[in-house]
């Protein structure tokens, strides 16, 4: 199997708190990544820097930890990044000029009769739907979805299960964490709260 | 310029220019420009009419009132944009930061300076300038608004984020705008074109620097 993601000794340091220590990952082509964790265990901090948004610390032995992706990576977090005041539409159509022009599913997203409403009166969960919009768009074969159930009803969470084991059936990757229970047949599952030093 | 950068560069003029309730076009810049033509109509009732103070003071008048009216639109210039999470989503993007400094400080050139030296046009009239006077403060502004315009910029860029920044950034601003101020507003009593060439200077280098300390901030900020 192809590797698509090689991670190497990742520390994260907040103050003088280690949320984890040397942590070593590595994710095949077409695999899923379940990550859990309590509270404040890092998960998102691990989801940034395997993003390369925040550079992993050093560790006590001076080592610096490194990530290696193959293909592109695609994040969503709890920030849609699309303008507020913009139609829905013309804010994921920013988005299609810079990655270019990919199928994204809006019927099947939910979203299809929202494009001519204004981001801001969007509620919590056809914003999850925006932003997943956007991130498919992105067309990339990696993703990282942090907590992507919050907001969502019932379907959306079905929705986001297809997807994904879609997304895997293709060749691509995805680290999901979630606090609510959510079904990825096949995945491994990596308790973040057991790496902390 | 590639197609992503292009289409960065027309959102931020969109936001600036049309603010970010997408009002109508103008309506982001609309209360800067009035702001510094309020305070061109209101510093002759201070001062009084004598046409000959005026024309002195004038000058100097506009390029103060052109300095804190940059300064008006500071907060919304990186922040909004870091908190929504667009600079995480370019850097996934691999579009470096220091180019997305460098279209936000055009982007805000655009916005700001071309309306600011038409209404430089009219507080110059109720300064009573003339017409030489007049042309050396649009020299001047045309020389010194880029260096204003990746000031503000970079400050916004550092101070995004900070409680109270918006007042911290104006402070930082003043001094280091200082230098444009003394040749751009120099120019006018000396009459020669040597201190707008400096007030070009001071500018380009700030214009040369700003992208820098810039996307050095947002990442930090991370």
């Amino acid at each position: 199997m192809q590797s698509a993601l090689t991670a190497k000794a990742l520390s994260c340091r907040r103050g003088d708190r280690w949320l984890f220590e040397a942590l070593d990952l590595s994710l095949d082509a077409g695999e899923a990544l379940y990550l859990t964790g309590p509270n404040g265990a890092g998960k998102t901090s691990l989801m940034r820097m395997l993003a390369g948004l925040l550079r992993p610390s050093p560790t006590l032995q001076g080592m610096m930890g490194t990530i290696a992706w193959s293909g592109s990576v695609a994040m969503l977090d709890e920030r849609p990044a699309l303008d507020m005041a913009l139609p829905l539409g013309e804010a994921l159509a920013f988005w299609r000029d810079i990655d270019g022009a990919q199928d994204v599913p809006f019927e099947r997203l939910g979203i299809a009769p929202l494009l001519d409403v204004p981001v801001r009166y969007l509620s919590t969960g056809q914003k999850k739907r925006a932003a997943l919009a956007r991130m498919m768009g992105q067309g990339a074969r990696n993703w990282l979805l942090d907590e992507p159930l919050n907001g969502l009803d019932v379907a959306g969470v079905a929705l986001i299960e297809e997807l994904v084991a879609e997304h895997c059936a293709r060749g691509g990757t995805a680290i999901v964490t979630s606090h609510q229970p959510i079904r990825l047949p096949g995945a491994r599952q990596l308790d973040i709260g057991t790496q902390a030093l | 310029m590639s197609q992503p950068l292009l289409a960065i560069l027309r959102r931020d003029v969109s936001r600036l220019l049309r603010g970010s309730q997408h009002g109508a076009w103008g309506s982001g810049i609309a209360l800067p420009i009035l702001f510094f033509l309020a305070v061109a109509i209101i510093f002759p009732f201070a001062i009084g009419p004598d046409p000959r103070l005026l024309g002195r003071v004038g000058g100097g008048v506009i390029w103060v009132a052109a300095l804190l009216a940059a300064i008006l639109p500071l907060d919304r210039l990186v922040e909004p944009d870091i908190e929504a999470g667009f600079f995480d989503q370019w850097a996934l993007r691999g579009i470096a930061e220091e180019g997305l400094i460098a279209i936000r400080i055009l982007a805000h050139w655009l916005s700001f300076a071309p309306a600011l030296m038409l209404a430089a046009l009219p507080a110059g009239a109720l300064l009573g300038l003339g017409g030489d006077g007049l042309r050396m403060v649009e020299l001047g502004l045309l020389a010194g608004t880029p260096g204003l315009a990746a000031l503000g910029v970079m400050v916004a860029a550092i101070t995004a984020g900070l409680k109270g920044g918006a007042a911290l950034a104006g402070l930082l601003v003043i001094p280091l705008a200082v230098p444009i101020l003394i040749f751009g507003a120099g120019a006018l009593a000396s009459g020669g074109a040597s201190g707008i060439a400096l007030c070009g200077a001071a500018s380009l280098v700030l214009v040369a620097l700003a992208p820098f300390a810039g996307a050095g901030a947002v990442r930090a900020g991370r």
